[in-house]
């Protein structure tokens, strides 16, 4: 194992460098998915289901065929028939044959806007025309849109052929794909000795990631059966497994070049157009692209899983949790996976409960085939599990954040799914809450217009996954050096990988330059997702630094004839230990070393890291009158373990709590009784806009995670975490009482206060 | 070559400084013929209606969604996108701003905030954080909650 860098020593983490891609992003250089324009490039569409659910008689193509300009349509047929072999690959999984029907449909259509047909042409219109000449014979069936519809026993079935898991049993004929149960202690005995016992039921809507960059694919089949993929992708890997899957090739024989990515926030894992570009493309002999329309985008891609949870908290007089129950139900959408192993784990992950027992259900419906959305699962159950501790608090008549801290959850211990907790830091981030500006300052509960006033909190927690990542540098003649990664670049990750680097070297970030290169050129590095990228590639990155000196050691040994044991290497200076005469900087060493090039190839495969806890606090003015809520105040706090570049750690935490405001006050697939998403543009599905917002206050704890040798812990996904608890609790003590199903819209505030 | 017998027609216009004719369909949008005819795709697609501003363009002075106009409404115009911000001398002050106060995150929606930003302070130079907010208000970030662009455009109007 390498040594630490020790933490006094710091020179390049925890600084604000300009971001290595920055540049291009500001000038409008940089190519995102829609960018990339081959020659001889035709375009492709693709023809949509109108219905949430039917079968597919007949799909007849011949008169888009015959059309001008069109140079080939495909259907499911072209594609190979795969079977149920489940993979696993982080935050994608499901059986191969589910997920070649996502891609487009064979004999069953399981929500609106699944693909049955898709059409090349030599321009894009002509191709949006083609596919309406395409016809397909529906039998049109009764679809299921929410957990209670699809968990009816008279519910129309999804999959008649799939067999779901209920506790390890096999059942046919189910809407319910998988049903798991976790328990620790004896939660009915435990439920027995409470002095208080809190019960709440919430519900949510299905809501979407919303990145602004629409999901494309771009693909060249050669003569070779050789497929070239360009598309903008959480992971390049994670695609070329899935698009050789999908068309059953070596995967050797699929190489993904990810472009820049335009957002994705777990969206972007999922393959859409990729192999249907690579099909068209093989029939037209050409490279072909296929971008979806934000329609599409609602219609058939993300969602994050509406669903209901209930979670049931027991308490002695004291305060001291004794029991926990949770019962949670997400929509899958058409396919398996709603993540309910993940929101399991997170249901009561904030706090030291000895006894749990969790039953949860991942449940098909006609919606979607649900994506990962930024720690999917957890806000979920954070919304029930921060209502009832808000009630309790209010029972009970405790301090808000003494009742948390009474019962924080801390090294050693144990949670849901069995593991004892390794270093976290949500009482370090509980006590800055307490001290914070924000919960010290006074809020008039009544504004001079007539508006009324709320506070709320909440915490939540998002783990850490570790994974697969390799790094690559190679030393200049002058110096600097080069670094070659697979992860995808979300949002600032070059330069928090580059500074790790950098850091170990003793040069500046500058000096690094780091390129995210195609699936050919660097080893295997998991999807931008599950908060591991600064974590795992960056811990790369630092053995491959560690590994670039042990290299520059060895051949200045040889430079200067002396023993490798007699050369030091600090700062960027090289220099022997016993002749002060024998120095030089690393430019001077990669000028004159003639010993070959100097470079160095790292990988990890790690154990998934204690996670980032956060808690959050918001102020919300409420107008009666109308019902809508504005947020006046919001202050993130979060164990962040160690911020590399604290600039980009700070945007984490500010963006995912404003996804979860949006998802708490206005965000829903508002559906119609036959299953078709009524808001499917950003007009009627309302995001947060700057006008909404104030500024976002954010308070970075560092306790260092015991995991990786700088402390970093993954950043990204626990922010939107305690968002809608925290505004539902404001809400709560802005009007008196609890809305419980998101979004909480002025709509549903109006019709609580009418009926008070 | 497509089913309709539509001819293109040719348009004279000045992108960024630039005058050129240019052959457009009557029914592509502008942003379309920015991105596809000439060849630019600094300027986004994120929604195709003009809800989302990644398109957003200026022309004659003013702000709008390069989606909600048609390519041949170019004619006589001129128009300025991201890549005419930036001089050989540097970047424009709002880039140097968005890149030192980590404005973006994924960065698509850059390009459209920095020309709504450029044309808030070409018309108020010293807008307050309300002002920025409401100029600012057609353009969607999912990325960063708009605190650091918000920040970054009052720095570079300071």
């Amino acid at each position: 194992m390498v040594s630490k860098v020790k933490k006094s020593e710091y020179k390049v983490i925890g600084t604000r460098p300009i971001r290595h891609d920055g540049y291009d992003k500001v000038t409008g250089r940089a190519q995102y998915g829609a960018d990339i324009k081959l020659p001889g490039m035709i375009y492709g569409a693709v023809l949509r289901s109108p219905h949430a659910h039917a079968k597919i008689k007949n799909i007849d193509t011949s008169k888009a065929e015959n059309m001008n300009g069109v140079f080939a349509v495909m259907t499911a047929k072209d594609l190979p028939r795969l079977t149920d072999k489940q993979r696993g690959n982080s935050e994608e999984s499901g059986s191969e044959k589910h997920l070649s029907e996502n891609v487009m449909a064979l004999d069953k259509v399981l929500y609106k806007g699944h693909v049955v047909a898709a059409v090349s042409a030599n321009d894009v219109n002509t191709a949006r025309e083609a596919i309406k000449k395409i016809i397909v014979d529906y039998e049109v069936l009764k679809p299921v849109i929410n957990v209670d519809q699809a968990m009816d026993k008279d519910a129309p079935i999804l999959h008649e052929d799939f067999i779901g898991d209920h506790l390890g049993k096999k059942v046919k004929n189910t809407n319910i794909a998988t049903y798991n149960r976790y328990k620790i202690g004896n939660v009915d005995d435990a439920f027995k000795k409470c002095d208080l016992v809190v019960e709440k039921e919430v519900e949510l809507q299905t809501v979407h990631q919303g990145y602004i960059e629409p999901h494309s694919g771009t693909a060249i089949w050669d003569e070779d059966d050789r497929v070239k993929v360009w598309t903008s992708t959480q992971g390049s890997f994670t695609n070329r497994d899935s698009v050789s899957k999908v068309l059953s090739l070596d995967v050797s024989r699929v190489k993904v070049t990810p472009m820049e990515i335009g957002g994705g926030f777990g969206g972007k894992i999922p393959v859409y157009l990729e192999p249907i570009a690579a099909v068209l493309s093989k029939k037209s002999r050409r490279p072909v692209q296929l971008v979806m329309s934000r329609t599409d985008v609602f219609d058939a891609s993300g969602p994050a899983p509406g669903g209901k949870v209930i979670v049931k908290i027991g308490v002695d007089k004291n305060g001291k949790m004794l029991a926990g129950y949770a019962d949670i139900r997400l929509e899958a959408g058409g396919y398996p996976e709603a993540f309910i192993e993940a929101a399991a784990k997170c249901v009561f992950s904030c706090y030291n409960i000895p006894s749990m027992d969790i039953e949860a259900y991942d449940v098909l419906v006609n919606k979607p085939s649900s994506a990962p959305y930024r720690a999917p699962g957890s806000p979920q159950v954070a919304f029930a599990t921060e209502t009832v501790v808000d009630e309790i608090c209010k029972k009970l008549d405790m301090d808000l954040i003494d009742f948390r801290l009474l019962n924080v959850a801390e090294k050693g211990t144990r949670t849901a799914l069995g593991p004892k907790y390794r270093k976290i830091g949500l009482k370090e981030v509980l006590e800055a809450a307490k001290k914070s500006d924000h919960w010290n300052s006074k809020l008039e509960k009544k504004s001079g217009n007539g508006k009324v006033r709320g506070r709320g909190i909440a915490s939540g927690y998002w783990f850490n996954i570790g994974e697969k990542s390799a790094v690559n540098l190679s030393l200049n003649m002058d110096g600097t050096v080069i670094l070659t990664e697979g992860s995808t670049d979300i949002g600032g990750s070059r330069a928090s990988i580059a500074m790790q680097a950098a850091e170990v070297l003793g040069i500046n970030a500058e000096s690094v330059r780091p390129s995210v290169v195609d699936t050919d050129s660097i080893g295997h590095t998991d999807v931008t997702g599950g908060s591991r990228t600064t974590y795992a590639t960056g811990y790369a990155a630092y053995k491959a630094a560690h590994m670039l000196i042990d290299e520059i050691t060895s051949k200045a040994a040889k430079i200067w004839d002396i023993s490798e044991d007699d050369i030091k290497y600090k700062d960027g200076i090289i220099s022997s230990r016993t002749d002060s005469e024998l120095n030089m900087t690393l430019r001077e060493f990669a000028d004159q070393n003639p010993f070959g090039p100097v470079v160095s190839s790292a990988s990890v495969d790690l154990e998934e890291a204690a996670g980032g806890f956060g808690t959050h606090i918001v102020d919300l003015e409420i107008d009666p009158e109308t019902g809508k809520t504005d947020v006046i105040r919001y202050t993130v706090l979060q164990d962040v373990g160690k911020a590399i570049h604290p600039s980009y750690v700070e945007g984490q935490l500010q963006g995912g709590a404003t996804q979860g405001i949006g998802w708490a006050l206005n965000e829903e697939y508002f559906m119609s009784d036959d299953g078709k998403m009524l808001n499917s543009s950003y007009l009627d599905y309302r995001m947060p806009i700057a006008l909404d917002l104030p500024m976002i206050e954010t308070v970075l704890i560092e306790v260092p995670s015991e995991d990786h040798p700088f402390g970093v812990r993954g950043v990204g996904e626990t922010p939107i975490c305690p968002p809608v608890p925290a505004i539902s609790n404001a809400v709560n003590d802005a009007i008196g009482t609890r809305i419980l199903s998101t979004p909480i819209k002025a709509s549903k505030i109006l019709n609580t206060l009418k009926s008070m | 070559m497509s089913d309709n017998n539509v001819r293109k027609v040719a348009i004279n216009t000045t992108i960024n400084g630039q005058e050129m004719d240019i052959l457009v369909d009557p029914y592509v949008s502008l942003l379309e013929t920015l991105r596809e005819v000439v060849g630019m795709t600094g300027t986004k697609e994120g929604c195709n209606d003009g809800n989302c501003g990644a398109c957003t363009i200026n022309i004659d002075g003013r702000i709008v969604d390069s989606c909600l106009v048609l390519g041949v409404e170019a004619e006589g115009k001129n128009i300025e996108t991201v890549e005419g911000m930036a001089t050989p001398d540097g970047l424009h002050p709002l880039q140097q701003a968005f890149l030192e106060e980590a404005a973006l995150q994924c960065g698509i929606c850059t390009p459209g905030f920095l020309v709504s930003a450029k044309a808030l302070l070409d018309n108020e130079p010293k807008p307050s954080e309300e002002r920025i907010r409401h100029w600012l208000a057609g353009n969607l970030c999912r990325c960063t909650g708009y605190d650091k662009i918000v920040k970054a455009v009052k720095k570079a109007s300071d």
